[in-house]
């Protein structure tokens, strides 16, 4: 593969790297400007991020290495599954590898490396996290897969790279039933998976109704610093997913310089404007009961299944 | 629907930013640059700076603007927001929850009781002011003290 491609995955993780705290700050400043607030400015995740690197590290006494290892692992998962997921480029060094299964994967060992360290605290808080980020990452990553098998049904393969290339030559695919259904289950599924409002409250500062930032209290400093831009890389991730599966418009498939480059600038606009709607949306929406979302992403997970079901009936395979 | 015809109808509450506070920042504030996260301790106040600092970080006067967050661990915080007399019962955990904090940290004693006591000076339950049991970085005095006086100690410690 040509040094295009590979310039292609460094700029796609480096892009999610510094570009997450933007979107961040995006977003919550879209959310300040609803409510009537000025807002702290778009750049305020940055200074955060600054200010917690120069902090002393504290590490609670009792806690083992599955606390100190969880903030890197969680960082490095998500940047791994952010050089594999073609966000800008479908003609990478890695698009071999690319795999749907890998990627959700991947996804997952970052949620279970940080619920083990929530239980490592020792906590009550800590714990109750864990507990409820692994309840609902059991019934997301179903209806992830599911979702994505839906459209890798008419491209025939699992490979990411190539269920966006197999969109890109023929858009019909995502107007068909399968599609808009996969569609509306995968986005629940990002909403849940990220920790966003109506599954959790990421600006929370009640305990009790805390799901991801329960399993994160003990953290402080730098290793707070990589749990948060782990995090956000997610979200940034899990959005570009989204949009290179069914706004797929702009990603360079070929090994050209120029085509790359404006991939890289569609992805920042696409997950820009995916995190500005979201945010806007999220003034309009309360979090729902605990108890209740179970039955929010089992919708989902029916949604994902119908999708599946339509793509292979109405495939013609 | 009818959310987004207040939300267009409302427009903008906070109020213009007023200039930045003349007060000499603390030492171990001049590394945040820009960024506090906030926790707060009520080591027995009678709640009424509770509502005060509710407002400083309301739209109105909304102190986020200026780079301070409420946060809920003390591990995530910088700046430990104490307001009231510190009861008996309270002095140990306003002591642990500061050790918890990392370096570089402030404390900022709100209101007239994290002073010097004010009305509860000399009670059977009040082992002292927030200064005698902790190190107290920024004052602000006033019983409640406005939101915008606890906004302007923000601000001291922020730098914004």
């Amino acid at each position: 593969m040509s040094g295009v491609g590979v310039a292609a995955v460094a700029a796609q993780v480096l892009v999610v790297v510094l570009g997450t705290p933007l979107l961040t700050g995006l977003m919550r400043q879209v959310r300040a400007r609803m409510e009537g607030r000025a807002g702290a400015g778009v750049a305020q995740p940055w200074r955060d991020m600054r200010k917690l690197l120069r902090k002393t590290p504290v590490t609670p006494t009792g806690t083992g290495p599955a606390f100190r290892v969880a903030p890197a692992l969680l960082v490095a998962t998500t940047a791994v599954a952010a050089a594999l997921v073609p966000l800008a480029s479908t003609a990478t060094p890695v698009s071999g590898e690319a795999d749907l299964i890998l990627v959700v994967a991947l996804l997952a060992l970052g949620s279970v490396a940080l619920a083990l360290a929530g239980l490592d605290t020792g906590t009550a808080f800590g714990g109750m996290g864990a507990s409820r980020e692994m309840t609902v990452a059991a019934l997301v990553e179903p209806t992830i897969l599911l979702a994505v098998f839906a459209l890798s049904i008419p491209a025939g393969t699992t490979n990411l790279p190539r269920i966006v290339e197999g969109a890109l030559h023929e858009p019909a695919r995502l107007a068909s039933p399968a599609g808009l259904l996969a569609t509306a289950a995968l986005a629940v599924a990002v909403l849940a998976e990220t920790g966003r409002i109506p599954v959790d409250n990421p600006s929370t500062h009640l305990e009790l109704t805390m799901v991801h930032e329960a399993m994160v209290l003990e953290y402080a400093g730098p290793d707070l610093a990589l749990v948060e831009l782990g995090a956000q890389m997610r979200l940034t991730v899990l959005l570009g997913l989204l949009a290179s599966l069914f706004a797929p418009w702009g990603i360079a498939t070929g090994a050209s310089a120029a085509a790359v480059a404006l991939g890289l600038v569609l992805f920042a606009a696409k997950v820009a404007m995916l995190g500005a709607v979201l945010a806007a949306a999220e003034v309009f929406w309360a979090k729902v009961r605990l108890f209740r979302v179970p039955e929010l992403l089992a919708g989902s997970f029916l949604l994902a299944l119908l999708a599946v079901t339509s793509s292979y009936f109405l495939g013609g395979v | 629907m009818s959310l987004l015809r207040k939300i267009r109808g409302t427009g903008r509450v906070a109020e213009e930013a007023p200039p930045r506070p003349e007060g000499q920042a603390p030492d171990a504030a001049r590394e945040l640059r820009g960024s506090a996260q906030v926790r707060c301790v009520d080591a027995g106040s009678c709640n009424g700076c509770e509502i005060e600092i509710g407002s400083a970080f309301g739209p109105v006067y909304d102190a986020e603007r200026y780079g301070a967050r409420l946060v809920a661990s003390p591990r995530h915080a910088d700046v430990a927001l104490v307001t009231g007399p510190v009861t008996r019962n309270m002095a140990e955990p306003l002591r642990r929850t500061v050790a918890a904090m990392p370096e570089p940290r402030v404390v900022v004693a709100v209101g007239d009781c994290a002073l010097n006591c004010g009305e509860f000076a000399g009670g059977y339950g009040v082992e002292g002011a927030v200064g005698d049991v902790v190190p107290v970085d920024v004052e602000v005095r006033g019983c409640p003290p406005r939101p915008e006086e606890i906004v302007a100690a923000l601000r001291t410690v922020t730098g914004r």
